[in-house]
């Protein structure tokens, strides 16, 4: 990867909250022109990370550059250039969310207005609404709103769906692809696997404030299993000594397993040696790489838990 | 088939017991302080007024105007006994702080839980309808009744001639029966009042009201101090000539205030205020889009609220200056005594020291303004503004502009009530001229406790509410602090004691421009913590 086109290069990154350690060495490269995905489990280090990009928080160690500037020195210059929407909107209780928008716009150094009135539109927001009387899904828009509106180079969005409906969703979903039409960089951090599949071109997925997995969509899945779910000619031998095989379920001439895609291949030959009647698989999905991470992360813990 | 109603305070005890674990920290510290203040005082006396002549010479002293409009009516003065002086001087101190407890218990647990969204997932619950003002309000009252006791022990028990049992027992429940009605008029404005800040904000007013009714009151319009529930606490007169009636009158007027709160509770949804609030501008002007216009318009309810407060305080206190000059006409000792002094008219004497009272309540605009800037910061709303090209420094320069140019509008108004309010009830008009000269002298000290918070915002960020200790601290030198007779370097911890006694003095720079610096170091050490640490967002 070419040093000179990385929008976020993020490495070693430790930051502790007295004995919390949010960050435990984290590494993050987001390319220009990207929309890079962020996952990690509640508590995992994503909106530190942002944080810390943003200069809100000063890193302890490890380094962070962004767009080829400090993110704790250069603030006024790389904020110029860069939007954020939070993933915990609060406004102002006496100021219109029309009033925001137009507030934040200004002090990053203009707003496209006619992009402003577009969205607003295409958002169906009521600019007129004190800041209390907003749903928390208005909330958000009035920040996606007030991010979206500034002509800016790097987009970081801290779960930026979160409260918004279905229909808003992929209103979302259609802002954020003619955003990548225009070249910006996004980093989306949500929980919502279908909006980063749909979306994302890479992933990081982080957990206890490091990075686990990076890649594409392809190249994650290659670490991941296929179901698959088979009726076959004879007995199910040589399937439970393969090495990659789990959670495998033979209940007459049906079986049941989950193969690693690595090994996907030979036992698939070993089925077709069997002989097939039947045959289902069903592709890894993000959902099952997240689960994956989540549930291993879990184990660790209860494990670490009794160990120490 | 029926249907059970559940009454209305369904789910109280459980709320109490909550509203109790969260003041768990706060009842105790608030009882502690009071106590403390009031026993350590007490435990001077017999040191400082050891013969009942050096008692009769503090009570002379006390039989003046600004004594009286500072303390108290001054009954027992023919016979000034410990208990008396304790009656006099403190109760008027103590009332201040026992209804600011309340009033700050009351609006935490009902507008400002409202405000959070955390009501809702309460009043989600099997909760009845008053079941939350009545859990506030029940937490405050118990506050005030365990004060009640724990004065009464520590007072009674100290076993300083005249100050008995009885005694103690009135004065700790008169201080009770303000800190109820105060608990009272809480639950009102929270009710009326969207706001938490606007809510606390208007009844904290009521009690500087109460303070200055019965300071006119106490000077010679005897029926004004009779509107305030802390003239009904002194006129229980504890240990001299004890009358419990007037508690009653305040648990009347509590019971009213309290059923009128039920009854606009009722007239309003959760969250809402009585007032519906009305949509706003569609975008922000220009002079929003500002840093400054931003703070500005953050700012702007409170600046508006500060000035015109303290324009009436001000215009209050100057409307009693002739009162002032009655009082010596009718007291030929009094008049003997300026001709010996010689120098300043003696209602300027008073007007100084009334000025350099209502300059420590100005004080508080700029305290409170710093304050702002971390709720901005712990409730997330400055992360997303910082997050734009304007930077700490100028998100700071824009609040603490407002906090400076505020305090000295706020302290300016003060002065200009006062003045104009003096000149025109004694005819004299160089007093206008010399009482904005005086509240100009006060705005560096103002600005120190404004440069203090920022300081502690700086470096301390969860301390910053520690900026009060300055204000607690010359309110207690300013009130208390000559009946203890502190040392100087006591008196000199104090910002407001350097400042030139305008218009009863001549200025003098030095002290001014010191308590400028003071104030610019401060704001320096403010500025360059900001720079250096992490945006907390709890």
């Amino acid at each position: 990867m070419d040093g000179t086109n990385l929008a976020i290069a993020v490495t070693g990154l430790h930051k502790s909250f007295g004995r919390t350690r949010a960050l435990d060495g984290l590494d993050l490269t987001v390319t220009q022109g990207e929309i890079h995905g962020f996952l990690g489990p509640n508590g995992s280090g994503k909106t530190t990370t942002i944080r810390v990009l943003l200069g809100l928080l000063k890193a302890d160690a490890g380094t962070a550059t962004l767009l080829g500037g400090d993110p704790w020195t250069d603030v006024a210059s790389l904020h110029r250039r860069l939007a954020y929407v939070p993933g915990d909107v609060n406004l102002w209780p006496n100021l219109s969310g029309g009033e925001v928008i137009d507030l934040l716009g200004r002090l990053r150094g203009g707003l496209d207005t006619r992009r402003r009135e577009q969205l607003i539109e295409r958002f169906d927001l009521d600019p007129r609404k004190k800041g209390r009387t907003y749903s928390k899904g208005n909330r958000q828009k009035v920040a996606i709103i007030a991010a979206l509106a500034s002509n800016v180079e790097l987009l970081l969005l801290d779960e930026p769906t979160a409260g918004l409906d279905p229909l808003m969703e992929a209103t979302f979903r259609r802002t954020i692809e003619e955003e990548r039409e225009q070249g910006r960089t996004v980093l989306l951090s949500s929980h919502i696997l279908a909006e980063v599949e749909a979306l994302c071109d890479r992933v990081s997925i982080i957990r206890g404030g490091k990075t686990v997995e990076t890649g594409t969509l392809a190249e994650l899945r290659h670490l991941t299993r296929t179901s698959i779910t088979a009726e076959l000619a004879g007995p199910a031998d040589g399937l439970h000594t393969m090495a990659d095989v789990h959670d495998l379920h033979v209940e007459g001439s049906r079986v049941r397993f989950d193969v690693e895609t690595r090994s996907l291949d030979a036992a698939l030959r070993q089925l077709t040696a069997i002989g097939v009647r039947s045959l289902v698989s069903q592709p890894p999905t993000l959902e099952e790489l997240f689960l994956r991470h989540y549930t291993e992360e879990t184990a660790r813990a209860n494990g670490k838990a009794t160990t120490s | 088939m029926t249907t059970l109603v559940a009454p209305p305070v369904t789910g109280v005890g459980t709320l109490l017991r909550f509203a109790l674990r969260r003041e768990r920290i706060r009842i105790p510290i608030w009882v502690g302080a009071l106590t403390l203040t009031t026993v350590s005082t007490v435990a001077g006396f017999p040191g400082l007024y050891p013969t009942a002549a050096s008692r009769q010479s503090r009570a002379a002293l006390m039989d003046s105007p600004a004594a009286t409009a500072m303390s108290g009516p001054g009954f027992g003065l023919g016979d000034y006994t410990y208990g008396a002086m304790l009656a006099n001087e403190m109760i008027g101190f103590l009332a201040i702080f026992v209804a600011l407890m309340s009033v700050l218990m009351v609006s935490r647990h009902t507008r400002h839980e409202e405000e959070q969204g955390r009501a809702e997932l309460i009043r989600a619950g099997v909760v009845g309808r008053h079941a939350s003002l009545t859990a506030a309000l029940a937490v405050t009252v118990f506050a005030n009744l365990l004060l009640a006791v724990i004065l009464t022990v520590a007072l009674g028990g100290m076993g300083i001639e005249t100050i008995g049992w009885g005694g103690s027992a009135l004065f700790a429940a008169s201080l009770a029966m303000v800190g109820i009605v105060f608990a009272a008029v809480a639950a009102v404005s929270a009710q009326v009042f969207e706001h938490g800040r606007a809510a606390s904000g208007i009844a904290g007013g009521l009690i500087g009201v109460a303070y200055a009714l019965r300071a006119a009151g106490d000077m010679g319009i005897d029926s004004l101090s009779w509107l305030s529930p802390i003239g009904w606490a002194q006129r229980t007169k504890s240990y001299v000539d004890g009358t419990a009636w007037p508690l009653l009158l305040g648990l009347v007027v509590a019971a009213a205030l309290v059923a009128a709160a039920y009854a606009l509770s009722l007239q309003r949804d959760v969250g809402a205020g009585l007032r519906q609030t009305r949509p706003g501008a569609a975008g922000a002007s220009d002079v929003l889009s500002t840093p400054l216009g931003f703070a500005l318009r953050l700012h702007r309810g409170a600046l508006i609220g500060w000035t015109s407060a303290m324009f009436l305080f001000g215009a209050m206190y100057g409307s009693l200056a002739a009162e002032v000059e009655t009082f010596v006409e009718s007291n030929p000792e009094m008049q003997e005594f300026i001709q010996q002094v010689g120098g300043a008219s003696f209602t300027k004497s008073w007007l100084a020291a009334i000025m350099s009272m209502l300059a420590m309540v100005c004080s508080v605009f700029g305290i409170l303004a710093i304050a702002r800037m971390r709720t901005e910061e712990t409730s997330r709303r400055a992360e997303p503004v910082l997050s734009t090209a304007l930077t700490r420094t100028g998100w700071v320069a824009g609040h603490l502009t407002v906090a400076l140019a505020g305090g000295a509008a706020v302290m300016l108004a003060c002065g200009l009530g006062l003045g104009l309010s003096a000149m025109a009830s004694t005819g004299d008009s160089s007093l206008l001229t010399g009482l904005l000269g005086a509240a100009l002298a006060y705005v560096p000290a103002v600005w120190l406790a404004t440069g203090l918070a920022l300081a502690l915002f700086g470096l301390l960020p969860g301390a910053v509410h520690a900026a009060w200790a300055v204000l607690v601290y010359a309110l207690f030198v300013g009130m208390i602090g000559p009946l203890l007779r502190l040392p100087g370097w006591l008196n000199d911890l104090s910002p407001f004691f350097h400042v030139p006694q305008l218009p009863a003095a001549d200025f003098s720079a030095t002290p001014v421009v010191l308590l400028a610096a003071v104030a610019a170091g401060l704001v320096a050490v403010g500025f360059a913590g900001v720079r250096q640490r992490d945006l907390e967002s709890v």
